[in-house]
């Protein structure tokens, strides 16, 4: 299965990476192989498998509503690369 | 050529629930800028969430109460995006399998029902809060609302006027309200919808091309929103021009809507399983016992206090639009005041003290009504005091015995105080005697008036009558 350069970089795109030349060329041959070995599962009939929607066979995991106290805020912004007011800043955004 | 509007709506509602979503961080409002967080809102690496139990019962309930079916099985998904008011970089939702699908509402237009669809409820976290810093150097994040559990609400393009969009949105708040599983406040932002909007030539079932507005926070900003669009929409096509499908941001100032992006970038949020959370299950056994929770929705009290109490539809239609008007009614009612005595009470002075203070809260029960009301009637105090004292009840949370009492406004049928007053008025108006001794029957009603002035309000009218005739009467005999 070959995927195209194009593809490639509109995946990159919405991933915000930025590809060189050569390294789109690989990738292209990568992620066609990746796809390829998956292909294998098309030609299964699976008209009659539910889909997995999670690998483990559990469900309704859930918690009770109840509040906990919330993080000292010192500590919330301390892995942030950059604070101001109490806020995490980032570069602008422009709605 | 005429045209037909057609407008869908995604209605976006924060849920009641005291904790977030995926956290313990508390959901309430406001507090100083990223104290309600944690590593799980803050997406740090290695943290996992765990579902809160009362945004699915919310979620399931509030899709019950809008005839929807409820999923046996449901599960959350990841929707991708890059914004940094979401740290993961996803927003957890639901893509294929939301847990309420096929519903519908039933709204009213200029006394006319119709039936809207709903396609589909899903859940979904809230994302944080950009504050814009003027300065220009960057954008500042609050992560305070981030993770608290939504809800958003996908009609059917069922609506053809922005009158029914409006109407539309207002009953989905009351439903939700009536529900008790938001408290849809729409300043602090826990309602908020997206207008889809396209327009075709009468006649034509073919759609037109769509746009969408998104992110407006009050009803009357969705109405002038949508027939703002509709006529951009109309114009731009009777010019020749054609309709891009696009997102436009709503100003609500300018009263004027901005295409968002110049070059629409498709959206490819790449949904998957989150891999996070395992799957919701509910029984038929559950979804019963949800079914079986709900309140008395809006449309059966409707018919209880038009049938049952004989209140007049129209009294009916406005008491029940808010769960706190119809919840004071009821309390009103069940502690001894008569309905249409109550429902006179509010439709007028509390809607209009409402409407006045700008508020939809209600400092005191219904109970307090027919308190106030049993004084009027035992003739403790006048209708017109007893209006007053209403007011500052609304104004104060006091009750109504207290007020009267503080205030010393009982009526005065004290027969010789009463007298007294008479007498000084009748000493102090000369002319008003001459005139009713001339035959002038208006006479009466003045020095009425001057007397209860003089007792501001207070002295009971008959008795008064009474007294004043005597004495005049007397005055004519001498």
């Amino acid at each position: 299965m070959k995927i195209s350069k194009e593809t490639v970089l509109y995946v990159a795109d919405l991933a915000r990476l930025n590809l060189s030349d050569e390294e789109s060329e690989r990738l292209s041959d990568e992620m066609g192989r990746i796809l390829g070995y998956m292909e294998k599962l098309n030609s299964l009939d699976t008209s009659n498998v539910k889909a997995m929607e999670h690998v483990e066979p559990v469900s309704n995991i859930l918690r009770e509503d109840i509040v906990e106290e919330s993080f000292d805020r010192d500590l919330i912004l301390s892995n942030a690369p950059d604070e101001q007011d109490g806020a995490f800043r980032v570069p602008r955004v422009v709605e | 050529m005429d045209y037909e509007i057609v407008i869908g709506l995604e209605i976006h509602v924060e849920l009641s629930t005291k904790s977030k979503m995926f956290c313990g961080c508390t959901t309430e409002f406001g507090g100083d800028i990223n104290t309600h967080c944690c590593p799980v809102c803050t997406s740090m690496p290695g943290t996992l969430p765990v579902m809160n139990k009362k945004a699915v019962e919310y979620a399931a309930k509030a899709g019950l109460a809008m005839n929807c079916s409820i999923a046996n099985y449901s599960k959350m998904d990841r929707k991708n995006y890059f914004y940094p008011d979401l740290p993961k970089a996803y927003q957890i939702s639901q893509f294929d399998l939301p847990i309420c699908k096929r519903g519908y509402v039933d709204i009213e237009t200029e006394g006319i029902s119709k039936r809207i669809g709903i396609t589909r409820i899903h859940m979904e976290e809230d994302a944080g809060k950009l504050l814009h810093d003027q300065w220009g150097k960057g954008t500042l994040v609050d992560y305070n609302r981030c993770g608290v559990p939504l809800i958003e609400i996908v009609s059917e393009p069922d609506m053809r006027s922005p009158q029914e969009a409006k109407d539309f949105a207002e009953k989905v708040r009351s439903i939700l309200q009536y529900v008790g599983v938001s408290d849809c406040k729409m300043q602090e932002g826990s309602l908020r919808a997206d207008v889809n909007l396209s327009v075709r030539p009468t006649g034509s079932s073919v759609l037109g091309t769509r746009t969408e507005m998104k992110n407006l926070n009050s009803f009357r900003s969705i109405l002038r929103a949508a027939e703002s669009e509709a006529k951009r929409q109309i114009d731009l096509i009777e010019s020749g021009g054609i309709v891009v499908q696009e997102t436009r941001r709503w100003d609500d100032d300018a009263g004027k809507s901005y295409s968002m992006r110049s070059k629409e970038e498709a959206h490819d949020y790449r949904y998957f399983p989150e891999p996070d959370l395992v799957p919701i299950e509910l029984s038929d056994s559950i979804i019963e016992e949800y079914k079986k929770s709900l309140p008395e929705m809006p449309w059966d009290r409707f018919r209880r206090y038009t049938e049952e109490l004989g209140i007049p539809g129209y009294d009916a239609s406005l008491i029940t639009v808010s769960v706190k008007t119809a919840d004071f009614f009821d309390r009103a009612v069940e502690s001894g005041a008569d309905p249409k005595t109550a429902s006179n009470w509010i439709m007028g002075d509390l809607m209009k003290l409402m409407k006045e203070i700008d508020t939809e809260e209600i400092p005191f029960d219904g109970s307090g009504l027919s308190e106030l009301i049993a004084l009027i009637e035992k003739g403790i105090i006048s209708n017109n005091i007893g209006k007053t004292v209403f007011e500052e009840m609304f104004r104060t949370g006091k009750a109504a015995g207290d007020i009267v009492r503080e205030k010393g406004l009982e009526i005065v049928s004290d027969e010789s105080a009463l007298e007294e007053i008479v007498e000084k008025v009748i000493d102090e108006n000369p002319k008003s005697v001459a005139d009713f001794l001339a035959g002038k029957e208006k006479a009466v009603g003045f020095i009425m008036g001057q007397v209860m002035k003089e007792t501001k309000g207070k002295a009971n009218p008959q008795m008064i009558n009474g007294i004043i005739r005597k004495k005049l009467e007397a005055l004519k005999n001498m």
